[in-house]
């Protein structure tokens, strides 16, 4: 069963929806029982850092336990920025400081938030984007965007290169909404629901 | 590179998708659920269900069409027609949308914006213009309806756009009620003043008629997007290719998707 963490920082429907086209059993959860029985865990999150002040205590605790038992974890979008140091959106914040590195304001150069469709440089060796073509166009939401780092597995750029996917072991993440993705999405998925 | 995007929209009345001219003279076009599954594998980079009776008649969205269609749907769904509270919205996004329209309660209560964003993020929130030309050359601007583009409201569609900015928007839906089914081209002059006075992406919409049309949008509109509805459920532009032509125009597309 996979535990999708449920914070109170947007909507958990479509990511549910995703793991049920799959036919995998996915349950919304904010229960730390919940995620201690989950094979997988996924943190999503859309909205502003400091959203993830909702994920402290208890819920936290649930988290980095499933972590602790090399549960594979999935971050999406804030979900993935709430897994590094920190983000000049909430600088009085912490993450997670599984991926070393501060999400900052894309370059005053380009529109923000960076809204569409862009594309993905695959890295080959990365297990969650296993069979994705280069330059898949996946679909992004964001106003900050995390700095291109060892764990560093998809990049994408505007206004300069960002992490779009990173891998560490049985740590992943990625910026944009692999749900709302079409095709090349629900194959990212599918490859996480196979770990 | 971030692509302009192609979006699908679904004009629904009683349940089903029509198509009018100029917001009146309906006609049936078929069913929301199978048309945004068609739309969708055609390449449309997303799919917009607006409840066009909704406001009017003062009946909730038709949450089972939004239920039906976003179960086979993998790509962004927005909903509109009706969304005149918090709890509106609420209901609309557990039924599988990922962003909701805000068009008349908005314009009577612009604090209802922030309210949903604070609760989903700017990014699910799109507000609804639909604007029409007002006077001739110097003296042109453009002017706001409300209610299915049924009564005239005082403001003008660039300060609105850029007040719903401000108050947590997160992309402005510009619909020329003028351009609306005439498959004449957008109105380009408004998207431009639009896209000028915000920094959010803007989605032009009303006009659609062929590929150049597109091109002109994005070229001289500077949209970040741009919606059709006729031309696509009634065959007369397939996606794809119209996706292929805006591609060899230099236009960045998402395709092959």
């Amino acid at each position: 069963m996979i535990a999708i963490v449920d914070y109170q920082a947007g909507n958990l429907t479509s990511v549910k929806k995703a793991f049920d086209h799959l036919g995998v059993e996915a349950v919304i959860t904010s229960a730390p029982v919940t995620i201690a029985r989950a094979s997988k865990v996924v943190l999503p999150g859309v909205g502003n850092f400091e959203a993830t002040t909702a994920l402290s205590g208890a819920l936290q605790e649930a988290v980095v336990n499933a972590i602790d038992r090399k549960v594979p974890l999935l971050g999406i979008c804030l979900g993935m920025q709430w897994m590094f140091d920190s983000s000049r959106e909430a600088p009085q914040l912490r993450g997670l400081g599984l991926f070393s590195g501060e999400c900052e304001k894309f370059h005053a150069s380009v529109k923000s938030p960076h809204v569409g469709w862009n594309q993905l440089q695959v890295d080959a060796s990365s297990r969650l984007l296993r069979g994705l073509p280069q330059d898949s166009f996946v679909y992004f939401t964001h106003s900050y965007r995390a700095p291109v780092v060892e764990a560093t597995v998809g990049r994408c750029e505007y206004g300069g290169l960002f992490s779009a996917v990173v891998e560490r072991g049985e740590l992943f993440g990625v910026q944009f909404h692999p749900e709302k993705s079409g095709s090349a999405g629900l194959h990212l998925l599918r490859n996480f629901c196979e770990l | 590179m971030l692509t302009k995007r192609i979006i699908a929209c679904l004009d629904v009345d009683a349940g089903r998708v029509v198509k009018g001219v100029q917001f009146s003279d309906l006609r049936d076009a078929g069913d929301p659920a199978e048309l945004a599954l068609t739309h969708g594998r055609a390449g449309a980079d997303e799919v917009v269900l607006l409840d066009i009776s909704a406001t009017y008649e003062n009946r909730s969205t038709l949450l089972d069409v939004v239920r039906r269609t976003a179960r086979q749907l993998f790509i962004p769904f927005t909903v509109g027609g009706g969304i005149r509270s918090l709890d509106d919205a609420a209901a609309v996004f557990d039924a599988g949308a990922d962003k909701v329209a805000v068009n008349s309660a908005a314009l009577a209560d612009p604090a209802l914006i922030g309210r949903i964003a604070h609760r989903y993020g700017s990014q699910a929130v799109i507000v609804a213009i639909d604007a029409l030309r007002i006077g001739n050359g110097n003296g042109r601007s453009f002017g706001v309806k409300a209610t299915g583009g049924r009564h005239i409201t005082g403001r003008d569609a660039v300060a609105w756009a850029a007040e719903a900015e401000q108050c947590g928007a997160g992309e402005i839906l510009l619909t020329s009620i003028d351009r609306d089914g005439m498959r004449d081209g957008f109105d380009c002059e408004l998207t431009r003043a639009v896209v000028s006075a915000v920094n959010i992406p803007v989605i032009a919409s009303g006009g659609a008629g062929a590929a150049g049309h597109f091109i002109e949008v994005f070229r001289e509109g500077h949209a970040d997007a741009a919606l059709a509805a006729s031309i696509f459920h009634l065959g007369i532009t397939p996606i794809g290719e119209l996706k292929q032509e805006l591609q060899v125009a230099g236009i960045p597309m998402r395709w092959p998707c």
